[in-house]
């Protein structure tokens, strides 16, 4: 592919740019006859009298009609969706009645993800889908073949990094250095000593007889279980299904996750890209010092936002050491101090857990009791800080310290001593402001940053 | 840096180092808001003391009483809250302070800023008033200074915008 030179409207110029799979059409060939399945299922005692005004012939002539409308419509939809790789965007045009032409810019991005659901790994097609700020679902390329969706993101990411643009295409992909793999052992335990989910399963086995018994109705038990028992799948075994086999790896492109049994995800997350790492300690866990790792970058990517389902501590540090180099997880967590003993007055048995400390190089924000939460944000990655008080709180003179980040999240560290907090704040906002101008270029192969205008204008970020 | 140590001076207007003063909001937002407090309550409050008397017993003129006391309530309280209003330029961040019960202090980096707008209503213009936006790339809550002249608010937008591009950071 030649590299197109950016062109006013649409810019897609006519004949360049590629489509996805052929195969793509038939994603959605399968809605409509479910709609139809629907609308019999609802009526099932009438569907006989349909049948008999309508006739067999005719019935099944209705449903070959629909079928032929819907794959159709897919196969047209499929030949005006194409998408173009520039030196700077990523276009995608689609659409057939309601033409939408996203353009993403490559050096915002925030993570590359490929999805490879079962059905899909049988065809050999894959998902693949680029976040940037305010990117949505609409911007997802799917289906791509896999071999092409691997090449595809290769591509995105050389150009994203800088690498020249005609060498771009062919830079192939970056080489990856396996950092840990969660053991199936550790992460079948692990979930299995999640409170949430056994909570979710004894609720559901002591109220459904409850309800039974009071209602009389096998129907209205069901009804009031089965969003407990989605709650104990998600928990135990349908995490287990996704988070099957974790691999972090590193490579120059960033870090790559790739996980799932039967649906096989990969995501990389671009150097300096993380807004925010959080900790997570469940109780029974922690006899164990095993921590769960999240991690937030802004726009929709990575979902679930994990890094690390189950890891040792340690491990877990030398990660987080990885994707930001200036921070030493077991110094960030030292600096930890709890909330003032007044606290215990606003919030009595959780004060415990409420706690905040700074490093050199984030702000860390602790809470939660039987779940210990701290949250860590670079300095560099905050956006605002604001400091809060209520009523309650300044009659025992405390108050919240809020940082908020570039992934529409907020690290809170709540009822610190006011005067501390208004210190804090001040300080904060100094951090912040001298620690950004030490950041990593958006391009990250592009050295380190020259000028105050290492990085181009923010403004026109969605 | 002291700035945000000491807090905004409740006689506002205190002149701290290098220039940097803790500015207040135009008087008309509270004449506005007192306007609209008064056009929402005056009306059911005169119909529930007048009518009654018209049409039946006389005691359902009480029925006036708590529109006519939550006015008198909101009417210092709103007082308060415009007082409470304030934010300070400094060279690399805009602090806006605000609230009486629920105290909350902002910093806004000008690096952060992604769009500064400036907005007036029908009703806000009459008052010579406009609302000035702040949307940082987080959903950070009430980044917004109500209340300035238009001419001030358009002073801040253009230098904000201009500091913001001069500091402008990836996200």
């Amino acid at each position: 592919m030649t590299p197109v030179p950016p062109a006013p409207g649409d810019g897609i110029p006519a004949g360049s740019g590629k489509r996805l799979h052929p195969l793509t059409p038939w994603r959605r060939a399968w809605a409509p006859l479910a709609g139809l399945f629907a609308v019999v299922a609802q009526n099932a005692d009438q569907l006989r009298t349909w049948t008999a005004s309508l006739g067999t012939g005719r019935s099944l002539a209705l449903v070959a009609t629909v079928l032929v409308c819907a794959s159709g419509y897919g196969w047209l939809s499929w030949r005006v969706t194409r998408y173009l790789v520039t030196d700077t965007e990523l276009r995608i045009r689609t659409g057939l009645l309601f033409r939408r032409s996203a353009h993403l810019r490559l050096d915002r991005i925030q993570s590359v993800d490929i999805t490879r659901p079962l059905l899909a790994r049988a065809l050999g097609v894959a998902k693949l889908k680029m976040d940037v700020v305010g990117s949505g679902s609409a911007d997802e390329l799917a289906f791509l073949d896999e071999n092409e969706a691997r090449d595809l993101r290769a591509e995105l990411l050389a150009r994203a990094a800088g690498i020249a643009p005609e060498a771009a295409p062919t830079a192939g992909e970056a080489p990856a250095r396996a950092l840990y793999r969660v053991r199936t052992e550790d992460l079948a335990w692990a979930l299995a000593l999640l409170g949430s989910a056994w909570g979710f399963l004894l609720g559901a086995l002591v109220l459904a007889p409850l309800v039974w018994v009071a209602t009389g109705s096998l129907f209205a038990a069901l009804v009031v279980v089965l969003p407990m028992l989605a709650a104990v799948w998600r928990g135990s075994l349908g995490a287990f299904l996704t988070q099957y086999g974790w691999t972090v790896s590193e490579s120059p492109d960033g870090l790559r996750l790739d996980h799932g049994l039967l649906q096989r995800d990969h995501a990389t997350v671009p150097p300096g890209r993380v807004q925010s790492v959080r900790i997570v300690e469940p109780l029974l866990w922690r006899a164990r010092g095993w921590v769960r790792v999240e991690l937030e970058v802004a726009g929709a990517g990575n979902e679930s936002g994990l890094l690390l389902p189950v890891a040792p501590r340690a491990v877990a540090g030398a990660l987080i050491g990885r994707i930001l180099p200036a921070v030493d997880l077991e110094q960030a967590l030292a600096s930890v101090h709890r909330a003032p003993r007044r606290a215990r007055w606003a919030v009595p048995v959780w004060r415990v857990g409420y706690g905040h400390g700074v490093t050199d190089a984030v702000f860390v924000a602790r809470q939660g009791r039987l779940r210990l939460r701290h949250t860590l944000v670079p300095h560099a990655k905050v956006q605002s800080v604001r400091l809060t008080q209520g009523p309650w709180a300044r009659k025992l003179r405390l108050a919240h310290i809020h940082v908020d980040h570039g992934a529409n999240g907020t690290a809170t560290a709540r009822l610190q001593d006011a005067d501390h907090a208004t210190r804090e704040v001040a300080a904060q906002a100094t951090r912040s402001r001298l620690s950004r101008r030490r950041a990593t270029p958006e391009r990250w192969l592009t050295g380190p940053p020259a000028a105050p205008e290492a990085t181009d204008g923010t403004n026109d970020t969605a | 840096m002291d700035t945000v140590a000491q807090g905004p001076a409740p006689d506002g207007g205190s002149e701290a180092a290098g220039g940097e003063r803790w500015r207040a909001i135009e008087p008309g937002l509270l004449r506005m808001r007192r306007l609209l407090l008064v056009l929402w309550l005056g009306p059911p409050a005169l119909a529930a003391a007048v009518l009654p008397p018209l049409f039946t017993d006389g005691l359902w003129s009480l029925l006036a009483v708590p529109p006519v006391a939550v006015a008198a309530g909101s009417w210092p309280a709103l007082g308060r809250n415009w007082r409470s209003w304030r934010y300070l330029e400094r060279d690399d961040d805009l602090l806006i302070s605000r609230g009486v019960l629920w105290r909350q202090l902002t910093v806004v980096p000008y690096g952060r800023m992604q769009l500064v707008e400036v907005t007036s209503g029908p009703l806000e213009r009459r008052f010579g008033l406009a609302r000035l936006q702040l949307h940082p790339a987080a959903a950070a809550p009430d980044a917004t200074v109500p209340g300035l002249a238009p001419a001030e608010a358009e002073r801040l937008r253009d230098r904000l915008t201009e500091l913001g591009e001069a500091r402008s950071a990836g996200l």
